[in-house]
């Protein structure tokens, strides 16, 4: 970590590009890494564990009689942890790292509650999901055209909306639905399953949170290459981002410079 | 950005990723590995029995929500003439012996055992492979079994032989700790749906131990063993996919 003191990434000082910005805290790269590898190594031993019954039913029971609502493909071994056939072993990597994963993510919303990371970089303004400003955000998007000065130092609405869904919502509804599965559990508390109707369907609303996940994780990949891959790595890895530069608003963003143009 | 540097970052990834392949099927095989992934299993059971009153019931389920067919698995048909004999005679003389680590071993015949105190519960069965499905199970409480033949405190774990010889030269086993021998859900039924249990779900006698996972449920139980240690019963590790597909002993997850 650099010596400086981090300047708040929430304080209204303009930036300029090219400026060096202390972007996400050190709880928040360390959840981002150890989920990163937890949830992979969750979807592909998945995958393994969906090949022993690739049928996806709803209603509290299913099974070969029973009537499937999906009936999933063969997973190949390119995309299965282990990579040939083994339902054992398959379980043992998805259990282990779904303790990882369920701690993982407990522990940095406690920690994002108490350094505020929620409130300050995730919390939505009235003014953010007014639909003019939605449909904004959304051109910009389908033109890829990122934001750069002082915009890029927050999340824009459909990236807070993103992760607000995948945090609050799909990573959750996984661990619930993946401890619903469980006979144990069942035992401690089955009102869960209840409420979406049952076993089989936890097990369905699993498998469909699970491919939320993974487009999540092609949609973000594929953002951060085209955002600029290495100074998106790099802000996770060591919390540093250099804002990128707007040739066609630098002037603004130096009060100094903007002086001079003016006189 | 340049081009070059994508194509890189593209490759390295797809090195990556293959590297990622073949080192977790490495990790796989690497014991020191498998511990650290055992410590999931164990921390499971360890939650699992915290977080459960002792009795705590797995759920129950009306007549009208059971699966319109239950389907069997694992062994169809036990081989062996011996099973064929107790099958020809609709088992009449099939007896459950109880011996081990007990004050008063037992050979209980079938006729007895379906005159002893029985519980119906109608329960979700769940597989390990991800299927479930719902039935009505009738049998005598294991914990009746284990006090007439005076179960003995040291006696940690209970063994359930099956008549159902396998590939690898010994019949089907399982095991269970205590605590979920003397759950009252805990039976061994000799009724599916109301009628006789069928030879795929296990005739004449099966487990039932509903707060694990399908492979616990051992079928054709034939001698019932108490023990202060699993070491030394075949395998060593608690039931037949414990020895042969490393599956957990704790399968409540």
């Amino acid at each position: 970590m650099d010596a400086r003191t981090p300047p708040e990434h929430d304080t209204p000082r303009a930036v300029h590009g090219g400026q060096w910005v202390y972007r996400h805290r050190l709880p928040t790269r360390i959840w981002h890494w150890v989920s990163a590898l937890a949830v992979f190594i969750l979807l592909m031993s998945g995958l393994m564990i969906s090949n022993a019954h690739p049928r996806l039913y709803w209603g509290a029971f299913g099974a070969n009689f029973d009537h499937p609502w999906l009936n999933l493909p063969r997973f190949p071994g390119w995309a299965t942890i282990p990579s040939t056939y083994n339902l054992a072993l398959a379980r043992q990597w998805h259990l282990f790292f779904a303790w990882v994963f369920a701690w993982g993510l407990f522990i940095h919303l406690v920690v994002s509650l108490i350094n505020r990371h929620i409130k300050r970089d995730l919390s939505l303004s009235r003014r953010e999901l007014a639909p003019a400003h939605l449909w904004q955000d959304i051109k910009d998007h389908a033109r890829l055209k990122f934001p750069t000065g002082q915009e890029a130092l927050s999340y824009n609405v459909l990236q807070k909306i993103t992760y607000v869904g995948v945090v609050f919502v799909v990573m959750p509804t996984l661990i619930m639905t993946g401890l619903g599965l469980s006979p144990g559990f069942n035992a401690v508390m089955h009102w869960p399953i209840d409420l979406i109707g049952g076993r089989a369907s936890a097990r369905s609303i699993h498998f469909i949170c699970a491919a939320l996940m993974a487009l999540f994780i092609a949609v973000h990949l594929i953002l951060v290459v085209l955002a600029g891959p290495i100074n998106e790595v790099r802000s996770m890895l060591t919390g540093w981002f250099r804002v990128p530069p707007d040739p066609d608003r630098e002037e603004r963003a130096s009060p100094e410079l903007a002086e001079k143009v003016r006189s | 950005m340049s081009l070059v540097t994508r194509r890189a970052l593209v490759g390295g990834l797809a090195v990556g990723a293959g590297g990622l392949l073949s080192g977790c099927d490495r990790l796989g095989r690497n014991p020191q590995f498998r511990a650290l992934l055992d410590t999931g299993e164990r921390g499971n059971y360890a939650l699992q029995r915290l977080l459960q009153d002792r009795t705590a019931l797995a759920q129950e389920f009306a007549p009208s929500q059971r699966s319109p067919i239950f389907r069997s698995n694992g062994t169809r048909v036990p081989g062996g003439d011996d099973y064929a004999r107790h099958m020809a005679a609709s088992f009449t003389d099939w007896q459950l012996v109880v011996d081990g680590l007990v004050a008063r071993p037992q050979a209980i015949s079938l006729a007895e055992l379906r005159t002893l105190p029985a519980r119906s519960q109608i329960t979700r069965h769940d597989c390990v492979e991800g299927w479930s499905a719902i039935a009505k199970w009738t049998g005598v409480p294991l914990r009746l079994v284990l006090q007439r033949a005076g179960i003995r405190p040291e006696a940690r774990f209970v063994v359930f032989h099956c008549a159902d010889p396998q590939a690898t030269g010994f019949p089907y086993y399982e095991s269970i700790d205590r605590v979920d021998a003397a759950h009252p859900q805990t039976i061994l039924a000799w009724a599916l749906n109301d009628q006789p249990l069928p030879v795929a779900n296990g005739a004449p006698l099966r487990l039932r131990v509903e707060r694990q996972l399908g492979y616990k449920h051992a079928k054709y139980v034939r001698r019932i063993q108490a023990v202060a240690s699993l070491d030394g019963i075949y395998g060593g590790k608690g039931g037949f996919w414990e020895d042969v597909g490393d599956y957990e002993w704790y399968a409540g997850i």
